[in-house]
């Protein structure tokens, strides 16, 4: 693994002015065991960093952790100059989900509304606060025709297609103009046609605003155009590197613990085949 | 309320007289504020209840006010106090118990284990009880409205001004809290301090609409205007004013037509909230079929033209 741990040396050089979170030795300890430690991690800004790593190898933790929703055993991360804490607005969060039920009669555009001021206590009065209320609807308009929702913004979200939610849940992250967008597993159970079209939303969102995104992906192919630097989870220890250096039949193979070949096709497109249908043994105590 | 007006003797053609006549008496009085101001909560706290998946835990806790109330008698307590002490109690049951479970949707299972040990410490309750209160146990099933007193109307009156106030706080958070468990968490949203509080406050408005509906049929009042609404409209605040607008309507015409007709108040009630439910279903599968064929229609159409 030294050669992926120069790489991450190399590419993420700490600079103080623009890295939005620093991970120093951070560890983090669920139910006695130790889901990964040692881990240094520093993202710039506008960067985008998509996290793989097999099933259970604590990518959805890492997100969680630097969210402030769990504590760490040792290190520290800093986000934005300050220690990582719940609720920062500073930071827009898509955690991963299943669908919203059929019988979820409340529009989209209610359901974005929510990334806005849904945490406030008390009533809006939108007769009273009529400047306020106007603001807010203009906000929750933008951050839909930012990721392309506008079509079907009004429809009751239970209706919608599995990426028309996830496109509507991504603009309610974006609503508080987030410097730092999270994503858990976006793409997951979207066919083709939709992974491609919300990782174009994704990339467009990072270009437009700046933000910084880190996204959790099991597949890397329609994230290859925007994606920055890789960052891998696996057997305790998180890696970093450039998508070139990573992504290889060498490292991935011994990565997984398992025969993987990488494959390039003309244009750029990286083909990974061979993974493991057992999954490996750290993550036996996942009843699968 | 034309065929009412035709069909019914009482009833003329004068609206005044018409009201002037139905509040004539105190009890009625009495009758159309408790129902006025419970149809109210009912319409507010069904929106949520149905919102968040949990109209069995709401069926649970109204039923578990059987157990209050029989208590009450036992213990020689007001009902009301009795009501609410065994609502808090399944509502902190139903809590814990749901505390290892992580969505609201699982909490079937614990809400049925409350309900059914509390349908039988009522059975216990009632056995041991005098034998005469055991003519009084069908009041506390199905109400008894035209027996409310003044001050069961005040204690109404201050309940729903404390569940009103409550609500205006919570409302945001325990939406969000509501739709979406995850997020709200991430945005420090305390999701299972507002479950449990929503739950208390379900356990308040059952307490004081067992004496206007009954612990078998305020169910009718919660899910049933809440799931209307849900079906007509996708705004939330559109769908709330609706649910409660349509509670106060099903409660006003069960009193109305229990009033001039010998029949019991909660099954006109209930069956005005159960026959508009069944239209508005009706009503949406037929628009949807329409929709359909038109849209089948004018594929074909534009097929036909291509070929």
């Amino acid at each position: 693994m030294t050669d992926l741990s120069s790489t991450s040396v190399a590419v993420s050089l700490p600079s103080s002015l623009h890295s939005l979170i620093e991970v120093e030795n951070a560890a983090v300890v669920l139910g006695g065991r130790t889901i990964w430690q040692n881990v240094q991690l520093t993202v710039q800004q506008g960067e985008f960093l998509a996290i793989l790593g097999p099933n259970g190898a604590g990518k959805s933790t890492l997100l969680k952790a630097l969210l402030g929703l769990l504590p760490l055993a040792a290190g520290t991360i800093t986000v934005l100059g300050h220690p990582a804490r719940r609720g920062n607005a500073a930071i827009g969060y898509v955690p991963q989900r299943r669908h919203f039920e059929a019988d979820v009669h409340v529009r989209g555009r209610s359901i974005v509304r929510l990334g806005l001021d849904g945490g406030q206590w008390g009533f809006p009065l939108p007769f009273i606060q009529r400047r306020q209320a106007r603001m807010a609807a203009a906000r929750v308009q933008e951050a839909i025709d930012l990721v392309g929702a506008t079509a079907y913004a009004d429809r009751s979200i239970g209706e919608l297609s599995g990426g028309e939610q996830q496109r509507l849940l991504i603009a309610q992250a974006l609503i508080t103009s987030p410097q730092i967008l999270v994503l858990d597993e976006p793409l997951d159970s979207l066919d083709l046609r939709n992974q491609q079209g919300v990782a174009g939303v994704i990339r467009q969102v990072s270009r437009e605003t700046g933000a910084a995104v880190l996204i959790v992906a099991h597949d890397i192919n329609p994230l290859l155009a925007a994606v920055d630097r890789v960052v891998y989870v696996a057997h305790g220890q998180v890696e970093v590197g450039t998508p070139q250096a990573v992504i290889t039949t060498e490292t991935l193979s011994r990565l997984y613990n398992t025969p993987i070949e990488v494959l390039r096709a003309r244009d750029g497109c990286i083909v990974v085949v061979g993974q493991p249908e057992e999954e490996i043994s750290y993550h036996a105590h996942r009843a699968r | 309320m034309l065929i009412v007006r035709a069909e019914m003797l009482p009833f003329s053609w004068n609206l005044i007289m018409d009201i002037q006549m139905l509040l004539h008496y105190h009890f009625m009085q009495n009758a159309y504020v408790a129902g006025t101001l419970v149809a109210l909560m009912a319409g507010m706290m069904g929106y949520f209840m149905v919102l968040r998946g949990q109209s069995f835990a709401g069926h649970s806790l109204a039923n578990v006010g059987f157990v209050g109330a029989t208590g009450a008698v036992l213990f020689g307590i007001s009902p009301i106090i009795g009501l609410f002490i065994a609502g808090i109690c399944a509502a902190l049951g139903i809590h814990i118990l749901n505390l290892t479970t992580r969505q609201s949707r699982q909490s079937d299972i614990a809400s049925g284990v409350i309900l059914s040990a509390s349908l039988a410490s009522g059975f216990l309750f009632i056995h041991l009880a005098t034998a005469e209160y055991a003519a009084n146990i069908l009041n506390v099933l199905f109400g008894n409205v035209l027996g409310i007193s003044d001050i069961d109307v005040s204690i109404i009156l201050w309940s729903t001004l404390l569940l009103i106030s409550v609500l205006a706080v919570i409302a945001r958070p325990l939406f969000f809290a509501s739709l979406d468990p995850a997020v709200a968490a991430a945005r420090r949203v305390p999701v299972r301090l507002l479950s449990f509080g929503y739950l208390v406050l379900l356990a308040l408005e059952v307490a004081v609409a067992v004496q206007v509906v009954g612990v078998l049929l305020i169910f009718a009042l919660l899910v049933t205007p809440a799931a209307i609404a849900q079906h007509l409209t996708s705004r939330p605040m559109v769908a709330l004013v609706l649910a409660i607008v349509l509670a106060l309507l099903f409660m006003s015409l069960g009193l109305t037509i229990g009033y001039i007709t010998p029949y019991p108040v909660g099954f006109f009630i209930t069956t005005c909230a159960f026959g508009t439910y069944v239209c508005v279903r009706v009503g949406r599968f037929i628009s949807k079929r329409l929709a359909r064929t038109r849209f089948t229609v004018s594929t074909e159409t534009k097929i036909g033209r291509i070929s």
